[in-house]
């Protein structure tokens, strides 16, 4: 029987991976990957403490999980509308391409 | 929620993920990823939160997914010059890892096996929407408009 701190521990390692694509790709699309990810180890956080919590009956974890799977759906959408509109203004997804706010 | 399953997912998961990470062609990182959110969903049935994931498998691998491939096919003469990597990311994330697992070690959790519940069914899902959640729903509801709007002007062909 798996128990709640071998989830957390699934749920770190996802959180990781995903903190690891955002810091360590250049492409801009991979960053966003990267983002997707940590969001997606929080939800599996916020299920795992609702079914291991004291009162699962009320399915309050549920409800939080669901509004940010919506709200990630949106910001994966203007992320990546961001990226093509960056990608038609300067021809590079690179983001160390990306310099002209550096001093 | 038996052992076998929740390791199988695990290293489903796991792996798709790291692939999704590491891979060289974005294209193939776009399909782990999309593997890891079956994964991602697998454990969320596990757990008795049946709604939850098939919600995640309609939002991410049907349309985030297919979304993140049109991206790389607009932008695909840049993706195969992409190539550095930075390994300073690899030392912060496996830091971040070993401190989140000091941390879980250290903690006295409440209860260590789920107490068992009835299901919780879609329609408990939608009054609960309807009625405590009404509020939030119609934020959400203004919040996807304006991503909506708000994307499709960033890709609109510029007037010259």
């Amino acid at each position: 029987m798996p128990t709640l701190s071998m989830l957390l521990v699934v749920s770190a390692a996802l959180f990781c991976i995903g903190l690891l694509a955002a810091l360590s790709r250049r492409h801009a699309i991979f960053i966003l990957i990267g983002i997707e990810m940590m969001l997606a180890a929080a939800n599996l956080n916020f299920i795992a403490f609702w079914r291991f919590g004291p009162q699962p009956a009320q399915p309050t974890g549920i409800m939080v999980a669901i509004f940010a799977i919506a709200i990630a759906a949106a910001e994966a959408a203007v992320g990546l509308a961001m990226v093509i509109a960056v990608y038609r203004h300067f021809r590079t997804t690179s983001v160390d391409q990306l310099d002209q706010l550096k001093g | 929620m038996n052992t076998v399953a929740f390791a199988a997912v695990a290293i489903l998961t796991l792996t798709a993920a790291l692939a999704a990470a590491m891979l060289k062609k974005l294209m193939h990182a776009a399909l782990s990823f999309a593997v890891m959110f079956v994964g991602i969903s697998a454990f969320f049935f596990l757990l008795g939160a049946e709604f939850v994931g098939l919600v995640q498998i309609f939002v991410y691998v049907g349309a985030v997914a297919v979304l993140i491939v049109f991206t790389i096919l607009l932008t695909r003469h840049d993706v195969e010059k992409v190539r550095s990597f930075n390994w300073g990311g690899v030392v912060v994330a496996i830091a971040v890892f070993g401190g989140l697992v000091w941390a879980i070690s250290k903690t006295k959790l409440v209860s260590v096996a789920p107490p068992p519940i009835e299901p919780i069914t879609v329609q408990r899902i939608g009054e609960l929407l309807m009625t405590n959640y009404v509020w939030p729903l119609q934020c959400v509801g203004v919040l996807l408009t304006a991503a909506l709007i708000g994307a499709l002007i960033l890709v609109m062909e510029e007037k010259s």
